[in-house]
Parts: structure tokens; sequence; C-alpha cells
């Protein structure tokens, strides 16, 4: 079923240049509700693609809305949407709390329901108790959190976070995940710019591939890698008898290469069409052909699709 | 999944009416505003600005100076009128406001925070009306403070008796108020155009010396490009005209009548040149 424009982020054939350098070019793009993550080098427009979103950069053409609403329109825009930005500096002299507080009262909330909206926001991101320090004295990671606290606290609909789990710890960044899974479950759109790509691959919906300003991919990570024709699947397959199973499934057409594991306790294969394999496979089992243990994809995720596609292996933890 | 998003939607909707909205709005931008303009770290220089001609005042309060003029009562309120026009009013005032409008956006620029205003559910132009008023009442409170202080530190050291009958029965309160009221014209007409000269040009202290530059010369200036400064009109409403030299092209003052409107409607053609600015206005710190 469609989704309605009212509820869609929508990128509409838009580009963005700073004079004569390109941030993005002819993007066309529409984000359903969930977690989608951009994903991409240095340089590739992620964070150009944020700021298009939240209008503090101006298409230079084509047209941003998000929720039916357009992006010059903050009065409108900010009720429904936070963004985290990369940007790592605050007004002077606040503490936590006054930092989230502070931009409630300028979105016109009640001095109560700012403290209430503040308080919920800084448990959601565990920063209670430093929450009465100034931000100047927090760590890079509390910084990170304060500013997720600020984005999150009049409760948008649409989230949008540059790179939010920079400079937190494995603990804070588990239970930042889980937090946005938990508002992604609740109806929210995510927009999550990320370089730590297993990460990414294990909280995101969808997934919007960026190279030099371009859009490479978008979509569900397995279905842009069902669609890489030129760059066959690769299948793990467990076994005790690799050499006969190696026989057996060569002698498919849509098989184009098979390499026994160094363990001798498997082989890797590689083919153009999974789906045929798997059911091949299968039937191939039942029979009593062969006995296998297990078989597994090993390059279905995001490292490997962003390594065929951009050619690097991308960044890590 | 609906029931969810409608759950939120009414969550976000917006808390009442546009303009009860706006107000409570420019109210918390100004409550903000104002704490920095007066507690941060840039409120030291406008605060030495403000005491600038106090200091000299103060020591002349303490020491009979030298010369027969400071021992004529009549003659203080036109020591008084060159004080106020060539210390407060052009370079306190000029100063001070130059220094407090411009940091309004600039300041917020250079220290990579001014997203965290675009990023709220604010009206950009809101949000200039907001900090339009906290860096005009800044620089009213400071500078009409520095005007009143000044007159009165002036007088009543050494002409106590007469400065109390002087300003409680006779002119002076007049001239005191008509000072105010000019401080008040020059922070607002002065604060309009740093503002916008603040949020179009990256470097904002040359067209602040080049607008210093031409209304120093505006005495040497013929009648119709007289008109084109802040200064002619400010200074037609002094109540001690001075004497500007023997090189200064003379040229009718222009009444207050007309003066002060005239002030207050380019004051408002500024701020909506600034309002149309900050509506396309982008946030790219790098290139700032």
């Amino acid at each position: 079923m469609a989704i309605p424009h009212d509820q869609l982020i929508i990128f509409d054939n838009v580009s963005k240049f700073y004079g004569e350098i390109l941030g993005v070019n002819r993007v066309n793009l529409q984000i359903a509700p969930g977690i989608t993550s951009l994903v991409g080098p240095n340089g590739a427009g992620k964070s150009t693609l944020m700021n298009l979103m939240t209008g503090l950069l101006r298409p230079t053409r084509g047209k941003v809305s998000l929720l039916g609403i357009p992006t010059d329109q903050p009065d409108k825009l900010f009720r429904k949407v936070g963004y985290c930005t990369q940007f790592d500096s605050f007004p002077r002299g606040l503490t936590g709390r006054e930092f989230v507080a502070s931009f409630l009262l300028v979105h016109g909330y009640e001095p109560k329901r700012v403290d209430e909206l503040t308080q919920l926001a800084l448990e959601r991101v565990n920063l209670v108790e430093a929450a009465d320090r100034k931000v100047a004295a927090y760590s890079k990671g509390m910084r990170q959190r304060i500013r997720l606290a600020q984005a999150i606290a009049h409760e948008p609909l649409v989230l949008i976070l540059d790179e939010p789990l920079n400079g937190l710890d494995p603990m804070v960044r588990a239970e930042t995940i889980a937090l946005f899974r938990k508002l992604a479950a609740e109806g929210l759109h995510l927009i999550i710019s990320s370089h730590i790509l297993h990460e990414v691959d294990m909280m995101s919906d969808r997934v919007v591939l960026l190279n030099n300003g371009y859009i490479v991919a978008e979509g569900n990570i397995h279905g842009v890698r069902d669609e890489m024709e030129e760059h066959p699947m690769q299948i793990l397959i467990r076994c005790d008898q690799p050499a006969k199973v190696a026989a057996y499934v060569f002698a498919r057409d849509h098989v184009v290469e098979v390499r026994l594991h160094d363990d001798r306790r498997g082989l890797f294969v590689k083919t153009r069409d999974a789906d045929g394999f798997y059911l091949m496979l299968n039937r191939a089992i039942a029979d009593g052909e062969f006995n296998v243990e297990s078989v597994a994809p090993v390059d279905d995720d995001l490292s490997a699709v962003y390594q065929y596609l951009i050619g690097t292996s991308g960044g890590s933890a | 999944m609906s029931s969810a998003v409608d759950a939120v939607t009414n969550r976000t909707k917006e808390p009442s009416p546009p303009w009860a909205l706006w107000l409570r709005q420019i109210g918390a931008i100004f409550r903000f505003e104002v704490q920095k303009n007066f507690l941060g770290r840039r409120a030291i220089l406008i605060y030495l600005l403000a005491l600038l001609p106090l200091f000299p005042l103060l020591i002349l309060a303490v020491v009979q100076p030298p010369g027969n003029e400071w021992r004529d009562f009549n003659k203080i309120k036109e020591i008084y009128a060159v004080l106020y026009n060539g210390l407060i009013l052009r370079t306190v005032v000029f100063f001070g406001s130059a220094w407090i409008f411009m940091n309004l956006f600039r300041g917020e620029i250079v220290d990579r925070s001014l997203h965290y205003y675009f990023l709220s559910a604010v009206r950009r132009d809101v949000l200039l009306v907001g900090k339009y008023i906290a860096g005009l009442v800044t620089s009213i409170v400071l500078f009409v403070g520095t005007t009143v202080v000044a007159i009165l530190l002036l007088y009543l050291p050494h002409f106590y008796s007469q400065s109390m009958r002087y300003f409680g029965e006779g002119q002076g309160m007049g001239q005191l108020l008509t000072y105010a009221g000019i401080t008040i014209l020059a922070c607002i007409g002065y604060g309009a155009f740093f503002l916008v000269v603040g949020l179009f040009i990256r470097n904002p202290i040359i067209p602040a010396l080049l607008l210093y530059g031409w209304e120093w010369l505006n005495f040497l200036l013929p009648p119709l490009l007289k008109k084109i400064s802040v200064i002619h009109y400010l200074n037609s409403l002094v109540p001690i005209p001075i004497s500007e030299g023997p090189f200064a092209v003379i040229a009718e003052p222009t009444p207050a009548y007309i003066a002060v409107p005239s002030m207050l409607v380019v004051t408002i053609i500024v701020l909506i040149v600034a309002a149309y600015r900050i509506r396309h206005m982008e946030i790219r710190y790098g290139s700032d």
C-alpha cells in the first residue's frame, strides 16, 4: 500500500552546489517511517542531505518536504522534526538542563511543560545526574547525548541524527541504538548518518548509499544486494564433504565460482541467483545427496555492498 | 501504527494561536539574549564603553578643574553638549551598538551556535524581532544609563543646590529626557543598521568603520548628503546645538516631527531587509 505523501520525506530532483563545488546532485528520494541510514565516505553528501532536510541549507534546484511541510517553514517543520547535528558547539555558560529547556522555551512551550519535557528527554538519554552541570564540563559522549536530548525533547515525528553514535562508549552506544529502535517502533522516522557499518546494518530498515554527491543505492540492504547482478552473491556452506558439494553445485548455470574453505570443512559459492541456489541446495539435502551443517550469505551485509558500490571497506568502530 | 502517529501528531500540535505563541517565543529569545548580552564574555567591552565617559567625569567630580567655564553653572550645559555629541553619541553609543547588534547573529555564527535557533519551531523573523528587542533593551539600559549618569556627574558635585533646582523646576529635566530620547533613537537606528550588516557581511568591522567615518565627516557634507546619515537627524534633536567648526557646511536641522518618524521608518525598512535575509540564510559555518 502506498504511503501518503504527508508521511514521507521527499527529495524531488534536489541538487545543492556550494559555488562550483557539488554537494549533492539530482537526488530523488522518498523516505518512509522507520530507521533509514545515510552511508558514504567523507564528503559523500550525507550531512548536506541532512542540512537540506532541515532547512539549514537551501537546495540550488528541486524541493524537499518532510511530512508534507516545505523546509522553508521552520515554525511548522520543527514541531515535527528534531535534528541532532554534528556541530560540537553550544551556547556558552549553560547547564545541560538549561540547554534543553532554553530551546523548548523558544519553541513556545509553557514553563511547566518545558520542565516535564526536559526531564523526560534527559531520562531518555540517561543524563539526569549530570543535567545540572555545565555543558562545557561534559565529555564528548555526554555532549553527544545532551544534543540528542535537545533533538528529541519536543517529541518530534522525524528525528535526524548526524553521526549520533560518535564518541559514545559501547554501553551507551547499545542503549542509544535501543532508544532509536524504540522511537522507530513508535512510528517515527529516524534518519541516521553513520560510518560504523555494522551498527548501521544492525539497526536500519533501509539504507541510502551516497558517493560524491550522488545516491548510488537505496532501499532495504538485502534488496540492494540482490539487485547487484555484477557482483554474484557469495554463500558459505559448512559441511563434511566440501569437494562433493562443490562438484554438485558447480554443475548449475547460475553458480559462477566455487572455492574450498581454508579449513577444508566448507566452501564458498558465488551465484547469480541466490534464491534459485537455496532451492536447489534444499532439494539436494532432502534427496540425501550430502549433509550440510549450515548455509549463510557472506556478502549480504552493508559492508559488502559498500565495498562493491563505493570501492572502499568503509569505516569501522 | 497510525494510532501511534496520531498520538505523536497530537502531542506536537502548536500549543496556542500564532500571536500568543510568537509573543511567548519573543519573550524566551529576549530573556536568553539579554542574559548573554549582559553576562556573556562579550559584555566586558560594552561595559567598558559605557563607563568610558564616566571615568573622567568621576575624576572631575572629585577634583575641581581649572578654568572659568567650570565655575559657571550656565556653561555646564554647553560642556555636556560637547561631551554628549563627541564622546557619548558618536563613540560610546555608536561602537556599543555596533558590538551588541552585530554579535546578535554574527557572534553566534562565530560561536557555531546559531543552528540551535534555526532548528527551533520559530519563524526566523520572530527570532529576528526577539534578538533585536534584546539588543535594544541592552543598549538602551547601558547607554541611557551612561547619558543620565554623565549629566548628573557633571552637574551635581560642584553645583548641587542649583542643579537640584535646575532638574526639579527648570529646564534640566527636559534636557535630560531629550538627551535620553536621542540616545534611545540612536540605539534604534544604529542597532538596525548593525544588525543587518552582521547578517550580510562576514567581517562587519569594515562597514562599521566606513559608517563611522561618514558620520564624523557629516559636518563637511553638502546639505543633501548630510541627510543620508543617522547623526544628522540626531543632531537636529539636541537641545543645545554645538558648533561644528569653521569648515562646517551649515544645513537646516530637520524638525523633530520629521526626524523621529523618518528614523523609525528607515529602521523598519532595514529590519524588513534583515528579515528577508534571515529567512534565506543558510548555516555554513565552515565558510564563515
